[in-house]
């Protein structure tokens, strides 16, 4: 609350320029704009006019929507990194967090291409940039747990995490023989993302809730709290045809969100697509997430995620003085460049009847009189409803 | 010990003090707090103006009303202090009359009076336009709106010095 007095004394340049940032986001017209291209290189001109630039300038027609998706990450990463470069404490370590998501994704896209035989110097450049850290590439010479930890991950900044994982491994358990776990092999390339994760998205509640306080803590609460439903239930859905048993299941599911404890220990007794269907109903928000895509075609779980996902992350600029809208930024660039490339591939496959499934983030910006997106009504700015 | 004067409670400590420095602290806060609460404001509002006027521009010149809307709270704090010293005589002899009493709190508090009221008006003008030149960046037509919205914020100010200026009228040290 009293934060409206000091915040701007530190971050209220960095603020507002995420906010002229923010402007930049392609509208209504750019989008309708970039949906009537023949080609990707028509695509190349028609981001010329909005903040995207020339930034393609250099690049060799015919385009591909590899390069596009690349380019427009950097521009993304360049602007983070100009923000980050200007940032003091807390919003610096705030934004040290939201690098440590990509940071997991691209440490588990190096062992698995390591598992498969790729090549380090193909998978390195796969990377997402705003995820890369020293001895990242040293990560596809260990073949266990454990190893990976002492030889790359223990002096990354996501070290921390991986010791929930080890301790995932080494739990004793109850039954008969006990294969080696420690082996990187695929499922448990798997069971090490997720563990990561559970234990990055708790980490990142806690240091929004207690020591940034305030808005940044109510607005991330219900950001995170949507990627931990957004993770159970992806999890749940994943290890129908594996052989995950329910023990280690729900060791992953993180320990906040709404779906937690409740919710969570429902879906992991779910073993079909009806009884996870039943475990999410007295959840307003994501009672319609699987019937949508078991119905029709027209959306799939993801896109029903990310729709949850925008609106949040919309919502976070409604208000000034927390840090929540640099986070919110990221992610809604990060969709921006989905819709893009999904356009992009639409365009180059000739498959232009699903051109408009992306999903819309801003309606007329900045043209005076701003239409109320008539989205599904997701409640006043938090998701869900309060179980019975 | 016979020579120390020895005080029996509070009120006799607080009492004992001279009304000329109740006076001259008031006057001294007076315009102190309205200081404090205009370069308050200016920083705040002046943070979020700069950043903003990377991607927008044309906002430079019009927002500069909320930075003098803050200053105005300074001018304030100037204003009522000028008006207080004017009251601070000093007076022969070693007597402290009543009236001299009543001058030196009415002075005190009317200056802090003024004082902590600039001091929140300040503030509240510089949250206000930081608002207003965020608001202004991403669509022009809020400008002036949102602006009417400081102006009521810098009228409390002026609520603030009419009141100090009100009580300070009878304070006289002669």
């Amino acid at each position: 609350m009293g934060s409206m007095m000091y915040y701007n004394v530190d971050h209220g340049f960095l603020e507002s320029v995420v906010r002229g940032f923010r402007s930049g986001i392609l509208g209504q017209t750019d989008y309708a704009n970039l949906q009537q291209c023949e080609t990707v290189d028509d695509m190349k001109l028609q981001l010329q006019s909005t903040d995207y630039g020339n930034f393609l300038a250099s690049e060799p027609s015919p385009l591909s929507t590899t390069v596009l998706a690349t380019k427009c990450t950097e521009k993304l990463v360049a602007e983070f990194n100009h923000l980050r470069a200007q940032a003091v404490e807390p919003l610096a370590t705030f934004m040290e967090y939201i690098t440590y998501g990509y940071m997991i994704d691209n440490l588990i896209l190096i062992i698995t291409g390591a598992l498969h035989d790729r090549d380090t110097a193909e998978l390195m450049a796969k990377c997402h940039p705003l995820g890369l850290f020293d001895g990242l590439s040293a990560a596809s010479i260990p073949n266990t747990a454990k190893d990976l930890y002492e030889m790359v991950v223990v002096e990354t900044p996501i070290g921390p995490y991986f010791v929930d994982v080890l301790n995932l491994f080494r739990a004793p358990q109850v039954g008969g023989n006990q294969p080696t776990m420690e082996d990187l092999n695929d499922i448990n390339i798997e069971i090490i993302r997720n563990a990561l994760y559970k234990a990055y998205l708790e980490d990142f509640y806690a240091f929004a809730t207690t020591k940034c306080g305030g808005e940044t803590a109510e607005i991330m609460a219900g950001i995170l709290d949507l990627e931990a439903d957004r993770r159970s239930i992806n999890i749940t859905i994943n290890s129908f045809a594996t052989e995950l048993d329910r023990d280690q299941k729900t060791k992953l599911f993180p320990s906040i969100g709404v779906l937690s404890p409740e919710g969570t220990a429902r879906l992991s007794l779910a073993q079909d697509i009806d009884a996870v269907r039943a475990a999410l109903d007295p959840y307003a928000a994501y009672r319609g997430i699987l019937s949508d895509a078991g119905d029709s075609e027209d959306k799939s779980v993801e896109n029903a995620f990310f729709e949850l996902e925008v609106a949040l992350n919309k919502d976070a600029f409604e208000q000034q003085f927390h840090f929540g809208l640099f986070w919110a930024y990221v992610k809604l660039r990060e969709q921006e460049v989905r819709n893009i490339v999904w356009i992009a591939e639409c365009i180059s496959q000739d498959q232009r009847h699903q051109i408009n499934q992306y999903v819309t983030i801003f309606w007329g910006v900045g043209d005076g009189a701003r239409a109320e997106p008539a989205g599904p009504p997701m409640g006043a700015g938090r998701r869900g409803a309060a179980p019975p | 010990m016979g020579d120390i004067d020895t005080y029996f409670g509070w009120g006799e400590l607080i009492g004992g003090i001279s009304p000329y420095a109740w006076a001259f602290i008031g006057t001294g806060l007076a315009i102190g707090l309205s200081v404090l609460g205009a370069a308050w404001g200016i920083f705040i509002t002046g943070s979020s103006l700069v950043g903003a006027a990377i991607k927008a521009p044309r906002i430079r010149s019009k927002n500069l009303i909320s930075v003098i809307f803050c200053e105005a709270v300074a001018i304030y704090g100037v204003i009522v202090s000028i008006i207080l010293q004017t009251h601070l005589d000093p007076v022969e002899g070693t007597e402290v009359t009543a009236k001299m009493k009543f001058a030196g709190y009415a002075i005190f508090w009317s200056g802090l009076t003024a004082g902590i009221g600039n001091l929140a008006c300040g503030v509240c003008v510089g949250v206000c336009g930081s608002g207003c030149a965020l608001a202004d960046a991403q669509d022009g037509n809020l400008f002036v709106k949102i602006l009417v919205i400081e102006i009521f914020a810098s009228a409390l100010g002026i609520f603030a010095i009419i009141v100090a200026i009100i009580m300070s009228t009878k304070a006289n040290f002669e």
